[in-house]
């Protein structure tokens, strides 16, 4: 057996949950696992799977007539990026930039706690004119 | 129903007790965007029926959201209306620190304990 080894390699998970409510917690564990293997401490993972569930329900509430949420968990020996595709539909940008505030405290409680437990976070454009949420946070030497 | 890593169900128990004029409400599970409603109908129909002095007991609560939050602060904004207030008991520090880092402390009363959080009431 092949002992295991500190890797530059990026692992990266799909996970695509239905666009309800119930299947929030759901990604929750599932990223508290992916959280775990990536080397990050308790604390931080509890943290992670926060802000991973603030981010579905966020993309539930914003993200139009979607069946499903998908993340695409990217994890390696710097830390774990989430990227959450079609977070905000093209129909609800504008409702969502006004309780966003990129520029600004976001007045929604769910992003404001994203952004307070993740290291970086980022909204890129899609071509459809939605967005893609993009949250990682890094390893911190012991 | 589903489980969770720690084997418990991904559910939310919700128990009302009364002490004098306070209401004590004791969670226990998980609080978020799919068991929040059923922790907000039981908060509201307190409340309707005349009850302004809560305890929200969440020592057994494991996890809780943004939207869990959101109905607590909608539950104290409508006793305060009626010259109420609401205490939490927590002793759960990364419970702790989601109202530390949202700044809810500065809004609830948050106890170590059911007794001084009653106390805290009177």
């Amino acid at each position: 057996m092949n002992a295991p080894s500190a890797s530059a390699a990026t692992d990266v998970v799909r996970l695509r949950i239905p666009r309800k409510g119930e299947f929030v917690a759901v990604a929750r564990l599932a990223i508290g696992a992916i959280a775990g293997r990536t080397g990050f401490s308790i604390e931080e993972i509890e943290d992670i799977k926060l802000a991973v569930a603030e981010a579905c329900t966020e993309a539930i509430r914003f993200g139009g007539d979607e069946p499903d949420v998908e993340l695409v968990c990217e994890s390696s020996g710097g830390g774990l990026s989430v990227t959450v595709l079609g977070f905000v539909s093209p129909a609800q940008r504008e409702s969502f930039e006004s309780v966003a505030g990129e520029d600004r405290e976001p007045s929604d409680l769910g992003l404001f706690l994203i952004r307070a437990l993740m290291d970086r976070v980022e909204h890129r454009s899609t071509g459809a004119g939605g967005i893609d949420l993009i949250m990682s946070k890094r390893m911190h030497a012991p | 129903m589903p489980q969770t890593r720690e084997g418990g169900p991904l559910e939310i128990k919700v128990n009302v007790r009364s002490d004098g004029d306070v209401s004590i409400v004791e969670l226990a599970g998980e609080v978020d965007v799919y068991t929040s409603p059923k922790v907000k109908e039981v908060i509201g129909k307190l409340i309707d029926g005349g009850a302004y002095k809560l305890v929200i007991d969440l020592e057994h609560v494991r996890y809780i959201d943004s939207t869990g939050l959101g109905v607590l602060i909608g539950g104290l904004k409508r006793v305060r209306e009626h010259g109420g207030a609401v205490n939490l008991v927590c002793s759960n520090p990364q419970i702790r620190k989601i109202f530390d880092i949202t700044g809810l402390v500065k809004i609830f009363g948050i106890f170590d304990d059911v007794t001084a959080a009653r106390k805290a009431l009177a």
